[in-house]
Parts: structure tokens; sequence; C-alpha cells
């Protein structure tokens, strides 16, 4: 007796939206936002790399449970000794197979299979010289090595691959692009006006020395460098919108090349600014450099990551946060070494 | 000055270590006067937390005297009696604006290490791992308190260390558990845990409206607490086979309709799931033994709420995310927004509805908190809350 059941007629919702015109979202709302998500999405690796996780758990298993059949299947004697190699291959295959279908850190898994095809070629070539094997048929497994191995070469190269985006063109050429962001508790006129005044770069962004202001659109900046030495250069304003956009660059000619945009947007029911850094840098060293400041948790982006999270401090607390054990990295005050601290 | 340092597992030396300074102008320095080994001290004691160091200063609960500020604190100042919250916040962001303290969003300077395993960081907490900060805890003649305008609260002179200390974590913790229960009328409430925040957690549901409070643990002495100061029903679950089917006959087949998980990551059990976790917590295979955790679940009345108190540090397996789905259960869960609990609960003490002293049963000297160490993890002498003074 409560329940009523309302007939509507198709024609009147068959448009294919959810959400009534009012109750919709205005598309000036919702687009950034879509601009920033198609910008996210992965390199095209993704699926070929499924494929061969899945072929190395299925080799690995097969080498490991039945290495008595594979010997003979790639044309080798079936003794103890092979059969142990072959378990322990099948092993490695495994490892390699949970490792890239864990998508952890899917580019140096996909370059873990490549190792792990070099030393399969290698083992073949060793018994493809043994006259005792039956040279068709490792000669054959040798052939479908190479085969897959082109194709883990082809998938690791493309995960390792930067997404493609605006953002970093010619990061192929060793320039690091990196995008990040932060949401800050203030208004936008107040973040951006203190990013504006480039002097206080220095107080957030921990690798800069000094920043002076030395024109209406030029400034000065001094950033510190391996073996306390520092690097200087110019850098011109390029684009300046009042509580919206900040962008820089080194002028031409510098010594090194750096360039950067700010955006700020207030961040949706007053949760206040929303603050989106693009950088582009040449590391010291170029691409290699790069990759060995990875190794040291300095990948790119991690220092601007870093440097938003300090900026977040001061922006709403005056100054970055810091324990004992950040102001000096390993034994600190609190630490019964006798060693005082370090500021 | 000294000191309370984990050395390694078990092994917890007070020894000299540097007096801790002022690192930014909106520090304070505190001489401890009092402070608490706490329940979750002894996951660092026991080696389960990640990001512990050889060295590390413990202790999150304390309190004293200020002797040094910053040049910008203006809230509090030298000569101000103070008990300090775990939970290091900085009160201006977001989080804090919200009253969600415990995750601060500028407070934890090693952020990062802890975005890496749980998504985003919670805020620093005071002598609790580099994943939480690296801060230098409080089991030590002084503290270095960061954010002294916005964490320290003043103790009204008339009250001892005693009734104001565990304003600094247990009773607010104790007490967000059985808020985070929105408790209605008529409403039973199962605890699982009679350590000191387990104890307070009951004794909250009561002053918070529930019918009855039912209590499981396996030490006799804390059901005896549980039972005598706080008012529980208890049940101890090494005496019986199954909580659950006794958590059923107690409510007629309904089931608690709020479960408090006051354990966390170092459950306890008979049988065969306690044999599966612990092995594979031996093996590194899974950080968490959520056995009360799952009884809570299971035993939680359909449409009931769970609140979890306990300590997690790492992931869990076999969660009944059958039972939560298909039953519409709630889960809560949080370490405690000190912040927002400390006034309204030193009213109430000060007004005599709650008196936290109850659950101290060990009072020592700073110069033996490792034997307050062995015997709280030991459950030496029905040991529940050991205090040590300066």
């Amino acid at each position: 007796m409560g329940t009523q059941i309302e007939h509507t007629t198709r024609s009147s919702n068959g448009n294919g939206s959810a959400l009534a015109a009012n109750r919709r979202p205005a598309s000036d709302v919702t687009a950034p936002y879509q601009r920033i998500a198609d910008r996210d999405r992965g390199t095209g690796g993704e699926s070929l790399a499924d494929f061969l996780g899945y072929f190395s758990l299925g080799l690995g298993l097969a080498e490991f449970l039945m290495p008595g059949g594979m010997a003979r299947l790639i044309g080798i004697e079936s003794d103890e000794r092979n059969r142990n190699l072959l378990r322990a291959m099948g092993l490695r295959e495994i490892t390699s197979g949970v490792a890239v279908l864990s998508k952890q850190q899917p580019a140096k898994a996909m370059w873990s299979r490549v190792m792990g095809d070099a030393i399969d070629l290698a083992c073949l070539g060793v018994a493809l010289a043994n006259s005792d094997n039956d040279r068709g048929r490792t000669l054959f497994a040798t052939t479908n090595v190479l085969a897959v191995t082109a194709l883990d070469v082809m998938c690791a190269r493309q995960l390792s691959r930067q997404p493609e985006t605006p953002a970093n063109e010619g990061a192929d050429e060793g320039i690091i692009h990196t995008r990040r962001s932060v949401t800050v508790n203030r208004q936008p006129g107040e973040v951006y006006g203190f990013w504006r005044d480039f002097t206080n770069l220095p107080r957030f962004m921990r690798h800069l020395e000094s920043v002076r202001v030395t024109g209406e659109r030029r400034s000065h900046w001094v950033a510190k460098a391996p073996a306390g030495k520092s690097v200087e250069w110019d850098a011109e304003l390029t684009a300046d919108t009042p509580d919206e956009l900040i962008a820089w660059r080194s002028v031409e000619g510098s010594e090194i090349y750096n360039a950067g945009s700010v955006r700020f947007r207030p961040a949706p029911g007053g949760r206040g600014t929303e603050v989106r850094v693009d950088m582009e840098y040449d590391p010291p060293f170029g691409k290699l450099g790069s990759k060995v400041a990875m190794l040291f948790r300095e990948e790119p982006g991690q220092q601007v990551q870093d440097d938003l999270r300090y900026f977040k401090q001061v922006m709403e607390t005056g100054d970055i946060v810091v324990s004992d054990a950040t102001k000096q990295r390993g034994p600190h005050s609190g630490q019964p070494d006798g060693r005082g601290v370090s500021l | 000055m000294k000191a309370t340092c984990w050395m390694g597992k078990h092994k917890m030396e007070v020894v000299n270590v540097p007096d801790p300074r002022i690192l930014s102008q909106g520090d304070c320095i505190v001489k401890v006067t009092s402070t608490a080994i706490c329940g979750s001290d002894l996951h660092l004691y026991n080696a389960f937390m990640p990001g512990l160091e050889h060295g590390d200063i413990l202790g999150h609960e304390f309190m004293g005297e200020v002797v040094e500020v910053g040049n910008n604190v203006k809230n509090v100042q030298v000569g101000d009696r103070v008990v300090v919250p775990f939970p290091i916040a900085c009160g201006h962001c977001a989080a804090c604006k919200a009253g969600l303290t415990s995750v601060c969003e500028n407070s934890n300077p090693n952020a990062w290490m802890a975005e890496k395993l749980m998504g985003h960081s919670p805020s620093g907490i005071f002598g609790y791992t580099h994943l939480l900060g690296g801060f230098a805890g409080g089991q030590a003649e002084y503290a270095r308190v960061p954010f002294a305008d916005f964490g320290p609260l003043k103790v009204p002179d008339e009250l001892t260390d005693e009734q104001a200390l565990f304003l600094s974590d247990i009773l607010p913790t104790g007490y967000m558990g059985a808020e985070m229960c929105d408790i209605k009328p008529g409403d039973t409430v199962a605890v699982w845990g009679c350590g000191p925040v387990g104890l307070f957690a009951i004794a909250s549901a009561y002053l918070l409206g529930a019918e009855r409070v039912i209590a499981i643990d396996r030490f006799p002495y804390r059901l005896q607490m549980a039972r005598e100061k706080a008012g529980a029903i208890t049940i101890n679950y090494m005496e019986i086979d199954s909580v659950q089917d006794v958590l059923k006959d107690l409510t007629a087949g309904r089931g608690p309709d709020r479960c408090i998980d006051a354990v966390g990551m170092e459950g306890y059990s008979h049988g065969l799931f306690y044999m599966h976790d612990r092995m594979k917590q031996m093996m590194r295979m899974q950080p968490d033994r959520p056995i009360a955790l799952r009884e809570a679940i299971l035993s939680c009345a359909s449409g009931g709420t769970v609140s979890v108190i306990g300590v997690y540090g790492g992931l869990i397996d076999k969660f009944p995310m059958n039972a939560v789905m298909n039953r519409s259960l709630t889960i809560r869960a949080g370490q405690c927004h000190v912040h927002r609990y400390m006034r309204p609960l030193l009213e109430r003490i000060q007004n005599g509805d709650i008196d936290p002293t109850f659950v101290i049963t060990h009072r020592m000297k700073l110069d033996d908190a490792a034997r307050g160490y062995e015997m709280f993890n030991q459950k030496e002498d029905n040991c529940e809350k050991v205090v040590l003074s300066a």
C-alpha cells in the first residue's frame, strides 16, 4: 500500500546521461581534472607485460617441476646436473614472472627477464657446442628464446619510457620532466604571492642556496652542487598570471638548463589551493646521472615532491618540520653515541 | 640526560644521550616528570614495527614542566605544567582543522617512507619509528615537543601527575574507540583486550550510554579489573571453545551491536588459526596477527560497528570481507586524535566522571624502565600499567 511504481516512458530518459542536466557538474569544474587523468595513462607496454609475466610463470613451473622432460625437449642430456640447472632456471623464471605480474616496478621486472634471457642464451650456446646433444632440438629452443628475448626487450623499453605527455617532450634526450602536486590549506592569492617572490624559493627548494631578483623579469639563482660546489644561472619569467600561473626558465646560454611552471587553482569545497608544478631540467651527467641518482632515492620528481611538501609546511606552519633524526641522517641526538646534532 | 633506548628486540637500556634542543621556533622543551609504557610500545619492544633503529628513544605518553620555549611560542610558558598528546600535529592543515590530528599532513618529516607503505602518511608520533618521523620519545628526562602552541595542554594544579598523564594517549584512545561505535540505547558493546586502553574503552562505553559491556581477554587479573573496576561482563577465551558462541548466547543470538578491537597486531588465541598467523608472522609473510579483529567482525551483530583502536603495522590476510559486506557492518578505525579529546576528558576527570588512575599497577623510576618493559611484556606480577617518574 505504501509503494507506488512510477511508470516513465523510455524516451524521456534514454539519452544516456546518468544525471539530470541540473545535477550534472559544470564542465569547467571537471574538464581540467579530465585532462590530468588523460595525461596519467600508461606507457602502452602493460598488456604485453602481463602476457610475458604469465609466460614466465608457466615456463618456470615446467622447468622446476619437470626438468627431465624439459631437458629432452631442448635436446640436452637429462642427467642430474642438467636437471638441477633447469630447476634453478625455473625458480629464476618464476621470480621474474611474479615480479612482472606484481607491477611494483614494471620496467625493472621486465629488464630482469631480459637478463634471464641472456643467461638462457649463454647456456644454450654452451649446449650447442657440445656434440653429444641433439643440436636440432637445441637450435629450435634457441630460436624460441631469441624470439621471446626480442619481445622482452621491446616490452622493457616500452615500460621504461615515461608516459608521453606534453610535459615530457624531450625526455629521450636526457632532459628530465616531472609533474607533481600538493594541496595547501591557504587561499590561492596567498600561495601565489609567496611563490611569486622568488627570494622565498630557497625556503622550500632545498637544493637552492639563494635567488636574487635582478630585474623586472629576471632573477639570479644559486644552487648547491655535489662536493660543496655551487652552480649559478639567470632565469627569466616566461608567464605570470596573478593567483593562477607562474612560469620561468633559465636564459639562453646558461650553464644549466632548467624550466618550470606552477599553477594555482582553488581546491573544491574550500580545501585551499591545488598547487601543480611542471619542471624540466638537464640532470648532471645527463640520463646516466639521473639513473645513478635514482639508486639513492633522488629519482626525478622525488626532489620536487619533497620541495612541495616543504612548501606546504612553510605555508601552513611557517617552517619546515624536522625531527632529530631528519636533522642528521644516521645517529642523531636521540641516539646515544654522544655526537651532537649538526644544524 | 637519561633516556630509554631500544637496543634491539627485547633489549631496552636507560643510557646517557645528548639533551634535546629547540630545532624550530615553535618547539618547547619539556622536563619530564611522569611517563608511561604503552601497550603499543611492546610492539616496538617485540620488534614487530617497521622503521625502528637501534638507539631510538621510545615513549609517547609523557608530561612535565616546560623549561624552554622557541621564539614563536605563545600558548605555553616556561614553568607551565603540561601533558603532551602522542600524535604530533601542526594545527594548521586541513586534517588538524577538521580535528583529525593523528593524520596531520605536516608533522611527519619522513612522510615519503610512510607513503610507500600506507599510501598516504599519518602524523608523526613521539618515539614511534622513523616511519612516523624519527622523533625522540618521552621516556627520558627531557623531550623536545614540536608545535608547542597546539599540542601541550596545561594541567590544573589540583590534579596529580597520575590523574593527568593518561590524557596523552590511552584515555582518549579508549574513549575514541567507544565514541566511534556511535552507541545507541540498549546497545551491547564487546571489547577485545583488557589492557589499559581496553579498560578505558569499557568505561567510556558506559559513559556513552552502553547497556552492558562484555570484555574478552586471557589474563585473569585483567578480566578481574574489567569486572570490578569497569563493570564489564568478562569472558576468558582460554577457558571456552568459541568466543563467538558465548557472545551469541549472551545476546540471545544477535551478537554485540558494537565491537571494539583493543588488541591489534599481536593477537593470541588457541587453535589452528593462531598457529597459522604466528607461522606467517615468523616467516615475515604477514606482519600482523589479526585474530581479535576477525573475531570481532564475525561476532558483530548485522548492521553493527567494529571500531579498531589496536595498532596494526602492515598487511593482514584471511580478512572476512564477506561478513563485512553482506552483513552491513561499519568499520571505523584510527590512531586517536588526542588533541580534540584532551580538554573534555580533563573536565570529566575534574568532575569525577572517571578516575584514570585505576589502571596503574606499577610505579617505578625512569632508571628501571628496562625492567618495566620486561614485566609488562611478560605480564609478570599482574602488570597492567607501568608509570615511570623522574
